[in-house]
Order: C-alpha cells, then sequence, then structure tokens
C-alpha cells in the first residue's frame, strides 16, 4: 500500500474497531476518559471543558468521566441513549471508539455500535461482580459476531488490589465467554480512577503481569468483521461503471476473502458463470483485493449483472434463498407477528419481504430458545422469513456482510430490526 | 469455523496458563500470571500463511467512505454533495472521483456561499471545479438576506447559523434527498453521536434522541417526500487522517491552509484576519503575523492560528503535537454554549 506521511508502519491490521459495555456506574465513562486522556488525545480545551463540568456539578478535581459527555438530554438524565464515537491512536494502531448506551431501551443504538467491532471491551465493577446488564449486552455483543473480549476489572482500589477480587470477576466472565464462544477473552485489573493498568501499568499489583489495557488494545486481533469467517470472499454489486470506450465494470466493497484476476466467479442469484478480467481501483490495476477494500471489478463475459448482484468464487459461492431463519433483534415497538410484511436491505439489495413464523425468543439469561408467536421491543429471537426476491446468504458466522440484514417499515421507513441468517450457536434449545 | 469451546486443554488456574497462539500469528507471552484465554485456535482474522499485505488505516477509512457515496448515489433519488472550499471538502471530491471515475459524478456539488469568503479559497473552488468538469450550484447567504428569509446581522455578524436557512431553502428547491457533507465525528461532542446516514424530517430537523439504527455498513437511504438524508462519509477520520491523506493523494487546498503572513486582530481569544468584514476597533491592536487556518469557514468566525507550518508534512508535524482542538482553536461558533453544535444541527446546520 502507499506509505503515509506521519503514519507509523502498524503490524497486522492498523485499525482496530472496539465497542465499550457496561453497566451504569461501573466506570465506563471514567475508563474511556482515563483511556483518552493517558494517550494524550484530549486537548487543552476539551480538558478546560471537562474541569468545568466538573466544577459545575461540584467535583473536586477533573472527573474524566465528563470526557464522553454528550448529548443535552443525556447530560440532563444522566443517561447515555446513543452510541457516541471517539478516536485514539498509539504509533501501533488507530482507535475507532463506540461506547455504547446501556439501557435496555437504547438495545438499539448498543447494536448500532457493537455491529461493526472486532472486540469489545466490558468494564465490571470488580467489587460487584457481573451485572445482569452486562451480561445482556455481552450476549448481544456475541450475537453479533464480536468474538474478543477485553475486560476491565474496574475499581480495583476499592477492592484494595486484591487478586483474589480479581480472580472471582475473571472466573465469572471466563464462564460467560465460553458460554457464548467468544474467541479470546482477556481480564485487566484497573483502576479507571487512578489509572492503574489502562495505558499505564500498575506497581500496586504486583500479582499482576498482563498486559494493561491499552497493550492489550494493540495486539487484539483487528478487522475481524471483515475477515474473519470460512465462506470465501463475496463482492456484493453496488454500482455498475459504463466505460467510455464500451463495456462496463462492477463496484463494490470486498468482504470474507480476496479476489484476484483470472478467479472464476459466480454471479448470484443468477448464477451464470464467468472469470474476472481485472481487479482495479481509481489508482489502477490490483494482483489482489483483500476483504474491505473498494474496488471494481470487470467480468470475461457480457453478462446482465445490476445493483443487488453477488460475486463469488465458483468453488466457494453463497446460498440463494427465498424462505430462510434467520435471528433478529426487534426494535420496534410493535410486536412482530407471522404475516406481517417489510422490506429487507440485504447487501445492496432492497426486497419485500414477509415474517412466515415467529419460532423463538431467545432469553438472554440462560441462552435457551423458548417458543414464542412474537417479539417485542428489544427482544431477541427467531424467525422464519420470506423474500420477494431470491437472496444470496451466508450463514452470519461465516460472513458478517453477506449474513447481515436490516428489516424496514414500509410506511414509515423507520429500522425495525437487524437480521442474521442462521440460529446463533449458544443458543440452547431446552431439554423438556 | 466450528466454535469448540474448550479446544484448547483449560486451564483449571490461570497462572499456570500460558498463552496460545492464535491462528499462525506468534504473540509475545506477556506474562504468566494474567488472565489470557484463547478457546478458539481458529480465531483472528491476521496472520495467515501468504497473506496479502494488510490495507493501512488511510486504505480503510477511504474504501468505506467511497462504499458510503456509492451507497447513497444508488440508493437516494437526488443527492447533491455539499462543498465548502475546505480541506473535508476538497477529500470528499477525491473520494467522489475515487468512486465514480470514469463515470461523471452522479450528483451536482453545491457551495453554501455566506458571502464572506476568503479570496483564496473561492479562486480554490473554482479551479477544483474546472478541473473536475462537474456541475457546481452556488446557494447565497446574500440571496437569503435580501429575499427576507433571514435577518441581516450586519457587516461584521456572522453568517454561520443563517447558512442552515439558506440550505435547507436549497434542498427544497432542488428537491435535494441526501447531501454528501465533509463533517467529521471528531469535531464534537454532539457529531460524535450522528450516525453515517443522518435522518432529517420535513424541517430539516435533526432529532438525537430518535436515530435510525445503523447496522453494520446497511445504509438505508429511503425518505418520504420533503424528508432528506445528510450523509458523512469521513464519520471516522480524524484531523490528522484528513491531513495524511492529503499528503499521501497530494490534494490541493486553498493557500491559507498553510503558513503565511497576515495583517490579524485578536478577538475574543481568536486571531481574525482583517478584511472588509473584519474591521479592527479603534482599541484593537492589527498585527502582522505568520498564520495559517485549520479550518475554513466565515472569514467573520475562523480564527487564525500562529503556525510555520508550510507544507502537508509540517501541518501533519503540527497537528500532531497541537494542544488545541480543531475547532477550539478556531470557531468562534462553537464557543456559544456547551451545547452549540447540537442546536444547530438540530436546525439543520451541516
Ligand atoms: N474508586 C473508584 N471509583 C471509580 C472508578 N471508576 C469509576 N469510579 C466511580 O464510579 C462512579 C461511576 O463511574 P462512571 O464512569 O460515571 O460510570 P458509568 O456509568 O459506567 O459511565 C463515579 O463516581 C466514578 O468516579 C475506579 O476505578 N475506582
Amino acid at each position: 500500500m502507499t506509505s503515509t506521511p506521519g503514519a507509523e508502519p502498524a503490524s497486522g491490521s492498523s485499525l482496530l474497531r472496539f465497542a465499550t459495555i457496561g453497566s451504569v456506574d461501573d466506570g465506563k465513562s471514567t475508563l474511556i476518559g482515563r483511556l483518552l486522556h493517558d494517550t494524550k488525545q484530549l486537548f487543552d480545551d476539551q480538558l478546560e471543558a471537562v474541569a468545568s463540568a466538573s466544577r459545575r456539578h461540584g467535583v473536586e478535581g477533573v472527573d474524566l468521566a465528563f470526557v464522553t459527555d454528550g448529548l443535552r438530554a443525556e447530560r440532563e438524565q444522566g443517561i447515555t441513549i446513543d452510541v457516541a464515537y471517539r478516536y485514539a491512536s498509539t504509533p501501533r494502531r488507530k482507535f475507532v471508539i463506540a461506547d455504547c448506551p446501556g439501557h435496555v431501551q437504547y438495545t438499539r443504538n448498543m447494536a448500532t455500535g457493537a455491529s461493526t467491532a472486532d472486540l469489545a471491551v466490558v468494564v465490571v465493577d470488580a467489587t460487584t461482580g457481573l451485572r445482569e446488564q452486562t451480561r445482556r449486552h455481552t450476549c448481544i455483543a456475541a450475537l453479533l459476531g464480536v468474538r474478543h473480549l477485553l475486560v476491565a476489572a474496574n475499581k480495583m482500589d476499592l477492592a484494595g488490589w486484591d487478586e483474589a477480587t480479581y480472580r472471582s470477576v475473571g472466573d465469572e466472565v471466563d464462564a460467560l465467554a465460553r458460554r457464548l464462544g467468544m474467541a479470546t477473552v482477556t481480564v485487566v485489573p484497573v483502576s479507571a480512577l487512578l489509572g492503574d493498568n489502562v495505558a499505564v501499568a500498575s506497581t500496586r499489583m504486583p500479582w499482576y503481569r498482563g498486559p494493561t489495557l491499552l497493550h492489550a488494545l494493540e495486539e487484539a486481533p483487528a478487522g475481524a468483521w471483515a475477515h474473519e469467517g470460512d465462506g470465501g470472499a463475496r463482492l456484493p454489486v453496488q454500482w455498475v461503471v459504463r466505460h467510455p470506450g464500451g463495456g462496463r465494470s462492477y463496484a463494490g466493497m470486498v468482504s470474507g476473502g480476496t479476489f484476484r484476476p483470472g478467479d472464476d466467479v459466480v454471479v448470484l442469484p443468477g448464477g451464470q458463470r464467468s472469470r474476472l478480467t481485472s481487479v482495479e481501483t481509481f489508482d489502477g490495476p490490483l494482483d489482489e483485493a483483500p476483504a474491505s477494500l473498494s474496488v471494481t471489478v470487470r467480468l470475461d463475459d457480457e453478462l446482465d449483472v445490476s445493483r443487488g448482484d453477488l460475486i463469488a468464487p465458483a468453488g466457494s459461492s453463497a446460498e440463494v434463498v427465498r424462505e430462510f431463519d434467520a435471528t433478529l433483534c426487534w426494535f420496534a415497538d410493535p410486536p412482530v407477528e407471522a404475516g406481517r410484511r417489510f422490506r429487507i436491505k440485504h447487501t445492496t439489495r432492497l426486497t419485500p419481504a414477509q415474517t412466515v413464523s415467529v419460532l423463538s425468543r431467545l432469553d438472554v439469561g440462560s441462552l435457551e430458545l423458548e417458543s414464542t408467536s412474537a417479539l417485542g421491543p428489544n427482544e431477541i429471537g427467531v424467525v422464519r422469513l420470506a423474500v420477494g426476491t431470491p437472496l444470496a446468504v451466508d450463514p452470519y458466522r461465516a460472513n458478517r456482510v453477506t449474513g447481515s440484514f436490516v428489516m424496514i417499515d414500509e410506511q414509515t421507513n423507520a429500522t425495525v430490526a437487524a437480521g442474521m441468517v442462521g440460529v446463533p450457536e449458544f443458543a440452547a434449545v431446552p431439554q423438556r | 469455523m466450528t466454535n469448540q469451546i474448550g479446544f484448547y486443554p483449560f486451564p483449571d488456574r490461570f497462572d499456570r496458563f500460558q498463552m496460545a497462539k492464535i491462528s499462525g500469528a506468534t504473540r509475545n507471552d506477556i506474562g504468566a500470571a494474567h488472565m489470557t484465554t484463547t478457546i478458539d485456535a481458529q480465531a483472528g482474522g491476521t496472520g495467515r500463511p501468504n497473506a496479502p499485505p494488510s490495507p493501512d488505516h488511510l486504505d480503510l477509512l477511504e474504501a468505506h467512505a467511497v462504499f458510503v457515496m456509492r451507497e447513497v448515489a444508488a440508493e437516494c433519488e437526488r443527492p447533491v454533495l455539499l462543498f465548502s472550499g475546505g480541506k473535508d471538502s476538497a477529500v470528499l471530491l477525491r473520494l467522489a472521483e475515487k468512486a465514480f471515475r470514469p463515470g461523471r459524478f452522479p450528483f451536482p456539488v453545491m457551495h453554501v456561499d455566506t458571502g464572506h469568503n476568503f479570496d483564496e479559497v473561492l479562486e480554490f473552488r473554482d479551479k477544483a471545479m474546472a478541473g473536475l468538469g462537474e456541475e457546481l450550484l452556488v446557494a447565497s447567504v446574500q440571496d437569503s438576506i435580501d429575499r427576507g428569509r433571514v435577518p441581516d446581522p450586519g457587516p461584521g455578524g456572522s453568517r454561520n447559523r443563517l447558512q442552515s436557512v439558506t440550505l435547507l431553502d436549497a434542498i427544497a428547491a432542488h428537491g435535494f434527498d441526501a447531501c454528501i457533507g465533509g463533517a467529521r465525528r471528531d469535531e464534537d461532542k454532539a457529531r460524535a453521536k450522528e450516525r453515517v446516514l443522518s435522518f432529517r424530517d420535513v424541517f430539516g430537523q435533526w432529532d438525537p434522541r430518535h436515530q435510525r439504527p445503523e447496522l453494520w455498513h446497511l445504509y438505508h437511504g429511503r425518505v418520504r417526500t420533503g424528508e432528506h438524508l445528510r450523509a458523512f462519509p469521513l464519520s471516522d477520520w480524524t484531523e490528522l487522517d484528513v491531513w495524511q491523506y492529503i499528503g499521501r493523494e497530494h490534494i490541493a487546498l486553498p493557500s491559507i491552509y498553510f503558513a503565511h503572513q497576515r495583517p490579524v486582530v485578536e478577538r475574543d481569544d481568536m486571531l481574525l484576519a482583517v478584511s472588509e468584514w473584519v474591521v479592527p476597533n479603534p482599541d484593537e491592536v492589527v498585527e502582522d503575523l505568520t498564520v495559517r487556518f485549520r479550518t475554513v469557514g466565515d472569514a467573520t468566525g475562523t480564527g487564525a492560528v500562529r503556525s510555520h507550518a508550510h507544507t502537508v508534512d509540517d501541518v501533519i508535524a503540527e497537528i500532531a503535537s497541537s494542544r488545541v482542538s480543531e475547532r477550539g482553536a478556531t470557531r468562534a461558533d462553537d464557543r456559544f454554549s456547551e451545547t452549540s453544535m447540537e442546536d444547530r444541527k438540530r436546525e439543520g446546520y451541516f
């Protein structure tokens, strides 16, 4: 790739997107403030604003929790309504932080933040342990495909820097992570208030020899969201480019694997076979197009390819379906039942859809599926859907792009659900 | 990939557990007595044998921005790209080329002109547009004043806030259903909350309490007549990213982004360029300083910063060591109150 002035060469992916999760008062705001402060991301005028907010609220000194202060309504009610995005960078990496709200009624916003995350940072008050709310959100993160957990066992100062307290948080977290099918979990004992083990290693917990939170973030696998999975490369056609001298090329973003000129491909849902004659960008031809790049490709044959079609390797293509089971996070107030009509946006295609039946609801506490005929607001469950145009899909766990969709209300255009093709692996059907 | 829980023998005590390899990538064993558990050996996206060189962060930001532009162009009936003459909109133009060449832009470019412009910016605008061969529309705040749509704030008064009315009138007149803008989430705490595709009702209002959920990269552009969207392809870019990209792509900018000498007065803690709209009061001292602009807006409300940054690399070095945020340094409009950006955005501001 082109070299960049001012950018340090980074190993692995140079961009990590993570979501922060935590129950109210466990110290999430303080932790993010601390992380931004100690990595020198805060400017003097921002620090001054934090100091003056602290004074106004009668806090002695500077309360770093005010760094993440957002909207007026949030300040008035003292809650977080919507996800806020923050940015930090170290010589190793750039971080995009999706700071997620905790309340159940804002699950839609939490899901928004977690849907593109490579990793979740879970803040737990070590003196109280995992709360219901934190379990719930960790479950939603897992459902959305987050497979790496970084847990901040916070308020270690209040716990007397006690190793046993840390271990008990670790055991709880570990059990949950295993249950949810996480790939890695790292637990770091921190004090967000005092800064121990956030960006700077603590000297007060000699029994801990692991990484600081920041170091763990620098080391974590990145880019998972576009790379992980075993479904092969995918290119949903976004835009057809007509070339002045004749001929067409197809623009889109690659996911799940790499395309190369000469690859045998199939165009779905039609099933026409062809070969890639070139893979290029505005800057010229590429030898290969890895996941996450926006490219244009040309095909060997004059096929009728349009927006919404999917280009996939001939050897590992997606499944074309008219009816399929999917897991929904339902966001709207009126419950979803069988026989309701929507629009679905799947990759770059918009199609009418109908719920054939509502099959089950996920109990996020027990992680069991129980049968039901409707899903209410902020509930998660499995439904069977029929679509007006055949869709080329992968199971969500194989590809987060071709395995995901949103449901749109036909009247209001509101996004009423996030959908994932298939059933979560961790969900258990209760034994009766 | 099968999710085999306990793929590795699970340690009964963490302090005996050695960190496992993640998918072939060797990671340093940072220490024994901590809880890092690798549950699934096949986890981790990086480190495959013969893996292609990973795209760097600018490649990823560019790819996403291009994706957003193409989605907006494909999903919306009548989009427009808002161009201010500043660095962020210069980057937008390059990204539009990347998204749509060799074709033409599938939308016009529109400048909301406050009438309080730096000459260098207008010059740059016309040159950039001539080079692209794309259509430029100008929506003029002066027109809005002349037609009585907004009160005249007087010769030295800021026209920043008035732009919202001019913009919304232009949106209605042209029937635009999507405006692509260069705002970034790192600029302000209200912006930090905004979606990439952000919904506006028939009054042009943003309702931050009821934003559409926006999952994955599924940007849905459906609106009813009279409603519209704002699209922000640079949402996840920081000021530093923008400058690194400008350097990498050799994007031309108005000269006022680089150090130059000009007469300025200090007013409300800001260095304002002396011009026909910024006339020094008798008690103000005019100084000839070496400055540059970090943002470009209405000349009455955009402050200069002392700087000797003559090249893009100089600017990058300067920003990397700066102690003041972009807007804090240079925008009078953001200093009214803690929520001034939120309030203006609710009214339809960019
Ligand atoms: N003693 C101690 N208090 C903390 C720590 N982290 C946060 N707090 C306090 O816990 C309370 C809740 O913190 P806040 O960051 O607002 O929690 P949030 O609701 O999760 O964002 C505040 O009074 C913080 O000062 C910590 O590490 N140690």
